[in-house]
């Protein structure tokens, strides 16, 4: 392959970093504009998240108005999370040190395959099996576990996970994937859904598409789960490392069934979702709502410390995840991305998610978030994680809106020079090598002087009209742009030109 | 004050006007205007590709430009250009290990005005009409530019000043703050993104019914444009699945600027009345949205600088009058 006459080369492979990546569901298959292109055309995916991304993204910008200390809020959000990323070995001991003491057990995970590994351990030894043979544990909606791939990884080993939020179920069992991390559903209508719960519910009956009918047909199916499962797993929003606290945070309480009414809880968390003492939640439980839903505050909050004699599951674990996170953190133009409180006001505000949605994405992570935080966790080397921080026009929505100022547009443009580091020379693409030519240009005034004085003939060439089609890498943009004609000389040349009259 | 000019490559090579525009009206304030020859581009291209090695030697000249000469303010007809000057330049000259050129570039950065900026902020202009003789009897829909609004946090500057043009009839845009898609190689490396996008942008302009669309950034006014002209040449959004989720409507009837002019405005997906899937309930599939306000052929985009210095004895002209228009952009 050549270009202008220069060889494409294949790009040179960069030195890696000898800390490990994550695994799981954090890597996008093939290039994001491949992936997109199969979402961009579903007319539904595009009515259902304009209509709750807006709807969402007014509700948080009224409630965000109310506030009249919001920038500093988030001043101070940033700055604690910031404090525990600067110190997390420390601030992880303090917390292991406060769980253990409070009855809980702490178990350490580096990566999906361990972290699966020790929950399945844990529920053999704590679910009975049933008389079809399987075991059932019942679960609090939580990214950590979606991100280890951890419900098909029970099936494999004889155990039945079922999701008890709402959306969550309904994506469970569509046999789909999420496709936001607070309405994972979001690409469902009301008659989809209808025909997910009449198909996959033994108990469900004729229903109607009324939101009411569907939430009830849920109830009756989720309320003798909680009343006859031993084992629940959640994910934790926070974790204390002051007082060894876990936190979660939902609207529909089911997860506050799930966190009491089992015998054996066990969390899986990611390291980096601590926060220093208790006192932070002043902060925290006020960025997250409001960033979150739009509400001020949310209908359940539920915090435990390690395990309450004669209260709640008398069996309780943590496993602490790394996952990646390591290596992310060891990125200091990348790791405030490990700040992040899972809100999901970034997509919510973002116009590339509003196009494409979640799946485009790959990740249990979609939106301007999961655009670094994906190739952060496993590097840009892996599949198409590096195609994904130019998955974005840098237009800012994202950073304006995060409650803990994570300047993603940023940190897109770092991970863009990471791929370009590791993936790309300066000729193996045709937009490589066109870059490589323009950096040369414009690095000499005198050099673009020179480039324009060809602006006369090129004036000629297209007769002075309008470009509607280029070949190659510029046909992507005549695909669906024009061009004005271009002019016969440049400003620089008119100026000279007028300089020199006088 | 000795006022140097930043035409930014992108005008410098297409739209020479624009920075002859935004030459005039700083004449017109009595400033003396200077062309630093030896400038080029900001190196934003370059950065936001992730080719800092690359961006460095673009940054390091113009940086050399602008330090060769002495001026009091530098202006730049680009909020874009002029926020990757302060917030990119020193950043990537530090990531090349390169920290004189970043004390350097902050150093210029530091000085540097989008032009509605230096208007606005330093030169004390907030009626065009009056200060600057403005005359644009028109009716005039604005876009403002990602970096101008998130970066540089230029507020209303720009529209104030469009606003306080004699005659303009400035009606909104609405979804106006939404990005239109151009981010740079983004809209080759993503092209069926930034065409729905772009799309979208399209059709709340349409829906506008305004002459031409203006802004402060020649970059998203030229993608903008090209959509327009590639719409009406068309009569189609290509490049991207023809679906969108934005619907324009007229709210309410209300005095806008000079005239009597409907208000639009639009929302981002379906109202919860029609919130409805195609062919749910057994209706019959629906166009989900299009435009439903007025449309007018022959719209085009102008950068603002050029409304400003349009007057009664050298006015602008705009389409309908005759104006060339070519690749949407008003020439």
């Amino acid at each position: 392959m050549t270009f202008l006459g220069m060889p494409l080369l294949p790009p040179k492979r960069r030195q890696q970093t000898d800390l490990p990546g994550g695994q799981g569901n954090i890597i996008e298959p093939e290039s994001f504009p491949d992936v997109s292109h199969q979402h961009l055309s579903n007319q539904q995916l595009r009515n259902n998240i304009g209509h709750a991304t807006s709807t969402i993204r007014e509700k948080r910008a009224d409630v965000v108005a109310e506030l009249d200390d919001w920038e500093a809020l988030r001043e101070a959000g940033a700055r604690t999370k910031n404090e525990v990323m600067a110190n997390l070995p420390e601030y992880l001991t303090q917390f292991e040190e406060a769980f253990s003491a409070a009855g809980g057990i702490v178990h350490w995970a580096r990566d999906a395959d361990e972290a699966n590994a020790i929950v399945t351990d844990l529920v053999a030894d704590n679910a009975p099996v049933l008389e079809n043979g399987r075991r059932e544990v019942i679960k609090v909606k939580s990214m950590a576990t979606q991100e280890i791939g951890l419900n098909e990884h029970l099936e494999t080993a004889g155990i039945d996970a079922f999701e008890t939020d709402l959306a969550e179920l309904i994506v469970q069992l569509g046999e789909d994937k999420p496709s936001h991390i607070l309405v994972p559903a979001i690409h469902r209508n009301r008659d989809e859904i209808r025909d997910i719960f009449m198909d996959k519910m033994p108990d469900a009956g004729q229903l109607t598409n009324e939101p009411a009918v569907l939430a009830e047909a849920a109830r009756r199916h989720l309320r003798h789960k909680f009343l006859t499962t031993k084992v629940a797993i959640s994910g934790a929003n926070f974790g204390i490392a002051e007082t060894g606290s876990l936190g979660v945070v939902e609207s529909e309480g089911n997860g506050r069934m799930c966190l009491t009414l089992p015998e054996t809880l066990i969390t899986v968390m990611g390291i980096e979702k601590l926060l220093p003492r208790f006192a932070d939640l002043e902060v925290f439980l006020q960025l997250l709502p409001r960033s979150s839903t739009g509400e001020r505050m949310n209908p359940y909050t539920s915090f435990w410390t390690g395990r309450a004699e004669g209260d709640g599951p008398q069996n309780v674990h943590l496993v602490l995840l790394d996952n990646g996170r390591t290596r992310a953190l060891a990125d200091e133009h990348g790791r405030t991305a490990l700040n992040c409180i899972r809100c999901s006001a970034c997509m919510n505000v973002c116009p590339v998610y509003e196009r494409t949605g979640g799946h485009a994405y790959g990740s249990t992570y979609p939106g301007p978030i999961g655009a670094i935080l994906s190739p952060l966790l496993t590097g840009v080397e892996e599949q198409g994680n590096g195609s994904l921080p130019y998955a974005s026009s840098l237009c800012g929505a994202c950073y304006d809106v995060c409650p803990v100022k994570i300047n993603i547009p940023e940190i897109l443009v770092h991970l863009r020079g990471e791929d370009v580091q590791a993936n790309h020379s300066p000729v193996s693409s045709q937009l490589d090598a066109a870059l490589t030519g323009a950096s040369w240009m414009m690095s000499d005034g005198k050099r673009m002087t020179a480039t324009e004085k060809g602006l006369p003939l090129a004036h000629a060439v297209t007769r002075g009209e309008q470009i509607n089609a280029l070949p190659g890498i510029a046909g992507a943009w005549t695909s669906s742009r024009d061009i004005p004609a271009l002019p016969n000389k440049s400003f620089r040349q008119l100026w000279a030109e007028e300089e020199g009259e006088k | 004050m000795k006022i140097a000019l930043f035409a930014t490559c992108i005008v410098d090579a297409m739209y020479p006007e624009v920075a002859q525009a935004t030459v005039t009206v700083l004449r017109r304030l009595g400033h003396e205007v200077i062309f630093p020859l030896g400038q080029s581009c900001c190196g934003q291209m370059h950065i936001n590709s992730g080719k800092f090695a690359q961006a460095e030697p673009v940054i390091a000249n113009h940086v050399r430009a602008f330090t060769n000469t002495e001026w009091d303010a530098a202006v730049a007809p680009s909020a874009s250009c002029v926020a990757s000057l302060g917030h990119q330049q020193p950043l990537i000259a530090r990531r090349m290990g390169n920290e004189a050129l970043a004390e350097a570039a902050a150093e210029v950065s530091e000085r540097t005005y989008e032009l509605t900026q230096f208007l606005t902020d330093v030169l004390g202009v907030t009626d065009a009409a009056a200060d600057l003789g403005s005359y644009f009897p028109h009716r005039v829909t604005y876009h403002p530019s990602c970096h101008g609004m998130r970066l540089l946090r230029l507020g209303d500057r720009q529209s104030s000043l469009v606003r306080s043009v004699e005659g303009i009839d400035l009606v909104e845009l609405p979804l106006a703050d939404s990005c239109c898609g151009f981010g740079g190689t983004f809209s080759v490396k993503n092209p069926e993104v930034s065409s729905a996008m772009l799309a979208d942008k399209v059709r709340t302009i349409q829906a506008t019914a305004a002459d031409v669309c203006t802004g402060g950034d020649a970059s998203c006014l030229l993608h903008i444009g090209g959509g327009i002209s590639r719409f009406e040449r068309t009569g189609r959004f290509e490049g991207a699945p023809d679906i969108t989720a934005v619907h324009v409507k007229e709210t309410s009837s209300t005095t806008v600027g000079n005239e009597g002019s409907e208000h639009l405005t639009a929302v981002v997906g379906a109202d919860d009345d029609d919130h409805r899937t195609p062919g749910e309930d057994g209706s019959a599939p629906v166009e989900p949205s299009r435009v439903q306000a007025g449309f007018r052929v022959g719209q085009a985009t102008v950068h603002l600088a050029r409304i400003l210095a349009s007057t009664k004895e050298d006015p602008l002209r705009v389409p309908s009058e005759g104006a060339a228009v070519s690749g949407g952009s008003l020439r």
